[in-house]
């Protein structure tokens, strides 16, 4: 945590942005040493939160990586973090589920483009899709709308919790003695000969070595040291969760077959037993405009009611809208500036989530080159997060646990099932939830379907320490 | 820890408090409340107004709340509370979770009263920004009189229902600001009486055919968008209280395949109050979103009654005609007739999507008219529109639905 002395203190490494590629990068690089001495790391964040932007508003999946670009630097990453990212996630207790997902082609060019999608996993080294026709593809999801030609089958895809991801990730990193500061902009860096200074909201900090994974800022903290390799727009992606009696209709990830402008609309299940529909992709210029839109919604409206029509007479929970960074180049841009001391990791796209432990061990290397790094042998253990998915006890469902804390026992948010003592750990944590953003991230609370309608008072007495 | 008990009554609310305590002259029965407090709604609902029908006399909400709770306890009545029906565990068996732990509940019959909530901002798929500042006027309610917390200083109240009218007497209790109520209603005279109201009593403008465009602000409201006649105007405000617009609690008729209603969202029940799984009865506001509370406690009167007779072993499963809500309504409850049994207060009870103030009430079945004829009451969008079932009389068992629609 932010800790009196940082602003002295010279960092060996200095991590810009704590969505889940910069959280993943300052876990990674606070587990290493050089020459027997451990990385003094930090991880900075201008929002007050970690995982508070990109990060919170994907399509929360891990990619097998099937349909990648073959041969791209990003296809490896995915493939590489799928693995990464599922063992940690169970070690870590991240709610993941193994869904699968299933391709469908609405339409003949869709279909006949299914063999080739099988081709490109093929060569992306995944080799367990299936091409199934329009009756198995019902057989799977009976509740499809009408006019399925046929289908792509890839059983490894899971569904997994985006918000439970970056706080695992910072919590072992500040549990390995990484600093976080939050609420800390960055405006501007200066290479020095042997330490950088970032200028940020909250005074200098001085690192050794900078590494910008600033998400859809890294562009330009990228060019204000001086290069120009890749530019990025904001990418808006519009999402509904509908409410968990939704979640009968489909137990499999339900992807469209991607076309040139982008992967399409998907509808899935989430790891918290609702199910989404979305994403939108509509380029924009303002890097801040996460507002949904009328003609947004009314798009994945139709989209969801030709896929998925029951979808449709359910009630929504929630509506938001995530920028992506699009970037102008054709792959991620993960390189280093030895002269610098100086890593970007840009330009992630959708696939971040899945390939940020990838990514960390990638820089990590990159570092490695010219500075060389060990394996700590001290390490504390892998945090355990608290559980927030359905697929694992949840603590309303634990006997033993009531038994031994009756707050678990008492339910203070409804729709959720999220009890006073859940809700107590993450006000009191080491990286405690500092609004009800950050609270819903961590426990589900007022995520459901009454939005607070019950507990909205309760809940925010709680916030306050007024009970 | 396995509980039996003759009677498991879900929720203590005004319907379930009444059944649970009509019920406990001669049976064992638990009512469970996942609230800390017993009451439901009325709790914090201040205004006057309640217990005119079934307690004989006019009071306010948490008076209200605590005469029933009372007089359950002094019947008998065992009141479990922030205790939670999480899923059912068998046909008439419960899990409930509490701080004393993680519980099965059997009982012989199961009287679901889990209430109604109001649609919250994404339900009504409103875009724009989300800032805090936006909530339900039963978050408002809780939030001003039990938990005395500030909700901002200027507000927007979207819907125009009696609740919304509650909202801005709170609003106004909490020394914020309504500055204007929003409603899509597309006849401004549809709204006559409350509008007048609100303009005698409030000098609140009512803004008619008017659709929610987004809300704005990036932290905290700053406004909100609206669209009338094709032309957008943004109000400034920092609160935003979404009203009305009814959604029953179903869940857990839902999770266990009891029949819904397709337009009220709520399980389909028949004039004694029984769902469509034998020995589960329903009452309150889960079956007809909403009507007022002391006709919730009559329902939960009528429902004990049911109870009773399936306790003694009346388990008849008599036919049934479906009712169906015809032209000028969305919906009916109950939507199952049984002529042996007249429905609670012995009135259908109607949500009108339209506006008359004499309607002309024409009841259907197999193409035939049996019954048409003015009632001297309005019917209005966001109020109950309520029947007496006198007008069912010549209903045919054989003769298949029976449509009641405005003339």
């Amino acid at each position: 945590m932010d800790s009196a002395g940082s602003r002295d203190m010279i960092f060996d490494c200095i991590v810009v942005g704590a969505g889940v590629v910069g959280a993943a990068i300052a876990r990674e690089l606070s587990g290493c040493s050089h020459q027997g001495r451990a990385l003094n790391v930090a991880l900075v964040e201008a929002r007050e939160d970690v995982g508070d932007a990109t990060s919170k508003a994907n399509t929360a999946i891990l990619h097998t990586g099937f349909d990648a670009t073959p041969g791209t630097m990003e296809s490896r990453l995915v493939r590489r973090g799928y693995h990464l990212l599922l063992n940690y996630a169970l070690d870590a207790g991240i709610p993941v589920e193994r869904t699968g997902a299933l391709l469908v082609a609405w339409t003949e060019d869709e279909r006949l483009t299914l063999p080739l999608l099988q081709d490109k996993a093929v060569s992306n080294g995944y080799l367990e899709t299936s091409i199934v026709n329009a009756q198995e593809v019902y057989a799977r999801v009976p509740s499809l709308g009408p006019g399925v030609l046929g289908g792509l089958v890839v059983p490894d895809e899971f569904i997994i919790c985006p918000w439970t991801t970056p706080l695992a990730f910072a919590h072992d990193a500040i549990a390995r003695g990484a600093h976080l500061h939050l609420n800390t902009a960055v405006t501007g860096a200066k290479v020095g000969p042997d330490e950088t200074v970032l200028q940020t909201s909250a005074g200098p900090l001085r690192t050794r070595w900078l590494i910008n994974a600033a998400g859809l800022g890294s562009d330009i903290l990228d060019s204000s040291l001086g290069h120009d390799r890749f530019h990025l727009h904001p990418r808006r992606g519009q999402l509904i969760v509908f409410d968990k009696l939704a979640r009968s209709l489909v137990d499999v990830i339900v992807l469209p077959v991607p076309s040139k402008v982008g992967k399409g609309v998907l509808i899935s299940p989430t790891v918290f037993g609702n199910v989404m529909l979305g994403p939108t992709a509509e380029d924009l210029t303002d890097r801040s405009d996460t507002a949904t839109t009328d003609e947004g919604l009314a798009f994945l409206r139709d989209k969801g009611a030709k896929i998925l029509p029951a979808l449709l007479h359910e009630e929504v929970t929630a509506m938001y809208a995530g920028l992506r960074a699009a970037s102008d180049q054709s792959d991620v841009t993960v390189e280093v500036n030895a002269d610098q001391r100086y890593v970007v990791a840009g330009g992630i796209r959708s696939t971040g989530l899945t390939a940020s432990m990838a990514i960390a061990e990638q820089v990590r290397s990159l570092i490695d080159a010219n500075l060389p790094l060990t394996d700590r042998t001290d390490l504390p253990p892998t945090v355990r997060m608290p559980n927030i998915g359905e697929n694992e006890l949840r603590p309303f469902q634990d006997e033993s646990l009531i038994a031994a804390d009756s707050a678990y026992g008492e339910i203070v948010c409804f729709c959720e099932r999220v009890t006073r003592g859940e809700i107590r750990d993450a006000l009191q944590s080491h990286l405690p939830a500092r609004d009800l953003d950050g609270l819903r991230r961590r426990t589900r609370a007022q995520m459901g379907r009454c939005q607070g309608f019950f507990c909205g008072a309760e809940i925010q007495a709680m916030m306050d320490g007024v009970e | 820890m396995t509980d039996s008990v003759d009677v498991v009554v879900v929720g203590a609310g005004p319907a379930g408090l009444r059944a649970a305590t009509d019920l406990a002259r001669d049976h064992n029965v638990l009512l469970l409340e996942r609230e800390s407090q017993a009451g439901g709604i009325p709790r914090h609902s201040h205004h006057l107004g309640y217990g005119l029908r079934d307690l004989g006399r006019v009071m306010s909400g948490p008076s209200y709340a605590r005469a029933l709770v009372d007089r359950a306890l002094a019947a008998g009545v065992q009141i479990r509370t922030s205790a939670m029906v999480t899923g059912w565990a068998g046909s008439h068996s419960l899990h409930v979770t509490s701080p004393t732990g993680r519980d099965r509940v059997h009982a012989r019959a199961v009287l679901l009263a889990t209430g109604a909530r109001e649609r919250p901002r994404p339900a009504r798929w409103i875009a724009g920004d989300r800032p805090a500042g936006v909530m339900t006027t039963g978050q408002l309610q809780q939030a001003v009189y039990l938990r005395h917390q500030s909700v901002g200083s200027t507000a927007v109240i979207l819907g125009s229902e009696l609740v919304s009218w509650s909202a801005v007497l709170t609003l106004r209790e909490a020394g914020c600001r309504p500055i204007a109520m929003v409603t899509t209603a597309a006849r401004p005279e549809a709204y006559a009486l409350m509008g007048w109201a609100g303009r005698v009593a409030f000098r609140l403008p009512v803004l008619c055919d008017t659709s929610v465009v987004s809300i704005n602000g990036h932290n905290r409201v700053s406004g909100i968008t609206v669209r009338r006649g094709g032309r957008e105007t943004t109000i400034a405000c920092d609160t935003v209280i979404t009203t009305g617009d009814w959604v029953p609690d179903h869940e857990l008729a839902r999770s266990r395949g009891i029949g819904i209603d397709a337009s009220s969202r709520a399980p389909i029940a028949d004039t004694s109050l029984r769902l469509t799984d034998d020995g589960v009865f329903g009452a309150g506001n889960l079956l007809h979103p909403v009507d007022t509370a002391d006709v919730c406690a009559l329902d939960g009167a009528h429902a004990a009654g049911s109870i009773r007779r399936w306790l003694a072993g009346d388990s008849r499963n008599a036919q049934a005609v479906e009712l169906r809500a015809g032209e000028g309504f969305a919906w009916v409850a109950p939507g199952r007739w049984r002529p042996e049994d007249a429905p609670a207060r012995d009135r259908l009870l109607l949500w009108p999507t339209t506006v008359h103030t004499f309607p002309n009430i024409v009841v259907r079945q197999a193409g035939r008219v049996i019954s048409r004829a003015r009632v001297p009451w309005p019917a209005a969008p966001g109020r109950m529109f309520r029947l007496p079932s006198s007008r069912m009389a010549h209903v045919r068992m054989d003769d298949g639905p029976v449509e009641i629609s405005l003339g």
